[in-house]
């Protein structure tokens, strides 16, 4: 089986600040990071190499400094990566970015043979549209199936494949064929520590740099900001409130009369809730 | 540091935001507003009422009409869908019934929705942020390469005609607008309780138009082998609570959980946490609040030992009333919390379950 698992590189955010007066993002001294959810899905993908066989690739779209947090997924047990970058890429929003995916992953099954499954996160920490997967799949034609909260079996002889996907108010159990392409949900499997023998495949192991022209892209003009129909037009900080909390004041009385307190508070504050909260209790 | 091939983060969006609207002459047939009527198992998704109501605004500013796409397996009872979407504002919709259609599956629902697009030409379209409505967004606004805006809170019509979406980033720490400009329809989704429930105009009434499915079971390759609903289907109810109780580390112990659990009971409410909580699996992923979790709009919110990061924030601003029990005085909930104590958690919320508790009974026994 050859699987490909796109991850995308994005700044840790935790450590993100926004400069209070321009509202710019501080990038300086961000560090970055694997996207979160692609562990999962990269996780998944060698899971099933390891038992069904076969190999793992893994793609980024980035910047070239994002071949150290390939050589950190190369250091958990994946076969090879591929670094896609290229200036005509900057600024892509996700109709760009699943084009240029789509299109290295085109490249990727000619040099390496096709793909049987793409697995994705089920978005990442920065942009968070969650887009990129569907997008893929549809430039690729492959069977779309995202929200995996567990792949149930999959045949690579007979190409059968049944998931359980996380749908509104409970679980779809769908069966499909190879090629897929999966959107992993997070928290689905325990992730790995990369063991030294992969390590040490890992220090050796080349990651392959393409530009556009590699990969196979013949239109730079769907790339990039050129090939994104959305437009950000306008960025600001969010509004503070005017007010801050009434803070209630019982000067360390007993909890009780705090509690009578706080009561006292939220129906001074709204007079309706006493009857709503009447409602419910009596429904519950 | 090169960024060579980065997406342009906001800080860089002056370059986008120089380019010129020219709307190619064949997108110039593009008019009115859609809402996608999220309909499964004989129910409409409230988030699609919420979406009527939005569009119904976007409508009137536009001078066009507003419509729902409803997609499913039996006439009858998508017309009885159809009725719905005209008290909650539709002026028509375009009904898709097809047995194919029985349950949700990207394939055919992908085709329905672009085949409508392409033959009737909205200049808007509008899709829940649920999982059925990004898996369903993001293949059509591919197949028709346009421009689709993820997970907006806030929409509007500018003065060129362009619909402004505008979506937290970076955890809500800052907002940004995007705007599709040259492509159509300008599509995006947006989150459930992030819009308020429009009121239901009983009576109000519209025109159904029928489009059939160009597509046969075996072209399609994706098979619905069962479903199974959640064993705790309040889950799926935190989004629309009307009473919220939620704990943060400031609880301590997974045990003092509890003490959440028992005073949403008593107030006929739902109960939730931060995400801390679910990293160390005191509580499930789908009762998360924020930004990566749930959006909540309830009428009373009280938050116990959260110390209220914007990424919490984000999901909880629509509620009426938030209650805020912290012992720092300083912690930052305190910024947009409505009323706030500061007291020991732990303490305080068996004190209000039993006062309410006493409160709650004495008005019933006497109402
Ligand atoms: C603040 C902000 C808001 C944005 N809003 C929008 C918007 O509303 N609409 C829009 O079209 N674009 C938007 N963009 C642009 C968008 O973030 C980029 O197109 C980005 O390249 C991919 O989208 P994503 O990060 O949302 O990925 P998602 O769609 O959330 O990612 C899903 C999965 O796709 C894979 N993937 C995504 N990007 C890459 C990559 N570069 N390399 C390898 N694998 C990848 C990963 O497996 C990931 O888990 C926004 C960008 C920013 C910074
Ligand atoms: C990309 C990203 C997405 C995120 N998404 C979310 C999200 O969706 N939802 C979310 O909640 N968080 C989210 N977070 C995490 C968020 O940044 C905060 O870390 C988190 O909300 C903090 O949780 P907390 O308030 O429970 O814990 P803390 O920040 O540790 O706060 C604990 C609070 O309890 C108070 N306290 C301590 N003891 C007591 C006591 N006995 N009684 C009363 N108060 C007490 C403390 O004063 C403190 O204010 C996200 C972060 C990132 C980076």
């Amino acid at each position: 089986m050859h699987i490909v698992v796109c991850i995308k590189q994005v700044p840790d955010s935790a450590q993100i600040r926004v400069h209070p007066v321009t509202n710019t993002i501080m990038r300086q001294g961000v560090p970055s990071i694997i996207n979160p959810y692609d562990l999962f899905a990269l996780e998944e993908a060698l899971r099933w190499r390891d038992q069904a066989g076969g190999t793992v690739t893994i793609l980024t779209m980035g910047p070239p400094m994002a071949e150290d947090t390939m050589r950190k997924a190369l250091t958990l047990g994946a076969d090879r990566a591929v670094l896609l970058t290229d200036r005509c890429f900057a600024g892509s929003d996700t109709l760009a970015t699943s084009f240029a995916l789509a299109t290295a992953i085109g490249k990727i099954g000619e040099t390496w043979g096709p793909p049987d499954i793409v697995f994705t996160g089920k978005q990442t920490i920065d942009g968070d549209t969650a887009q990129v997967g569907p997008g893929i799949a549809k430039r690729l034609r492959f069977n779309q199936l995202t929200y995996v909260a567990k792949i149930d079996s999959l045949d690579p002889e007979s190409r059968a494949i049944t998931v359980e996907r996380r749908a509104e108010g409970g679980l779809q159990v769908l069966q499909s064929r190879l090629p897929v392409l999966i959107t992993m949900l997070e928290g689905t499997n325990e992730l790995r520590r990369g063991s030294l023998d992969s390590a040490l495949r890992a220090a050796r192991a080349e990651v392959v740099r393409w530009g556009a022209a590699e990969a196979g892209v013949e239109d730079t003009a769907k790339c990039g900001l050129r090939g994104s129909p959305t437009v950000v037009k306008h960025v600001f900080a969010p509004k503070p409130r005017a007010e801050k909390a009434q803070i209630i004041e019982t000067a360390a009385g007993p909890v009780r009369t705090q509690a009578d307190a706080v009561i006292a508070a939220i129906f001074a504050r709204q007079p309706g809730i006493e009857s709503d909260l009447l409602r419910l209790a009596r429904h519950s | 540091m090169s960024d060579a091939a980065k997406p342009s983060p906001p800080a860089a969006a002056a370059g986008r935001s120089s380019m010129k609207k020219e709307l190619p002459e064949h997108f110039k047939a593009y008019r009115h507003v859609w809402v996608f009527i999220e309909y499964e198992r004989g129910n409409i998704h409230p988030v699609s009422l919420e979406l009527l109501g939005e569009g119904r605004k976007l409508a009137d500013k536009l001078d066009v009409e507003l419509a729902g796409v409803v997609i499913g397996a039996e006439a009858e009872a998508l017309h009885e869908a159809a009725l719905s979407c005209f008290e909650y504002g539709a002026d028509l919709v375009y009904r898709v019934a097809d047995p194919i259609l029985a349950h949700y599956r990207n394939e055919p629902f992908t085709k329905a929705m672009t085949d409508l697009v392409n033959t009737y030409k909205p200049e808007v379209l509008l899709l829940g942020a649920t999982t059925l409505g990004r898996d369903l967004a993001g293949s059509v606004a591919t197949t028709l390469l346009t421009g689709l805006t993820a997970d907006c809170t806030a929409l509007a019509i500018d003065d060129e005609r362009s619909l402004a979406a505008t979506r937290p980033t970076f955890g809500g720490s800052l907002m940004c607008t995007i705007h599709t400009l040259n492509f159509r329809p300008q599509m995006a989704t947006v989150r459930p309780r992030v819009m308020p429930m429009p009121e239901r105009q009983a009576g109000r009434i519209g025109r159904i138009a029928d489009h059939s499915l160009s597509m046969a079971e075996e072209d399609i390759v994706t098979k619905v082998l069962r479903f199974v609903p959640d064993r705790d289907s309040d889950k799926a109810q935190l989004a629309y609570a009307d009473i919220v109780v939620a704990g943060g580390l400031g609880l301590r112990t997974p045990e003092n959980l509890r003490l959440v659990k028992e005073l949403a009971e008593v107030l006929g409410g739902d109960y939730g946490g931060s995400r801390p909580l679910v990293q160390k699996g005191w509580i499930e992923a789908d009762r998360q609040i924020g930004q990566t979790g749930k959006t909540i709009r309830p009428k009373l919110y009280i938050a116990a030992g959260i110390s209220g990061a914007v990424q919490h924030r984000v999901g909880v601003e629509g509620a009426d009333l938030i209650l805020a029990i912290n012992t720092d005085a300083n912690a930052p909930i305190f910024d947009f919390a409505h009323l706030g104590i500061v007291a020991d958690a732990v303490s305080l919320l068996p004190a209000l379950t039993e006062a309410f508790r006493q409160r709650l009974s004495i008005n019933r026994a006497a109402s």
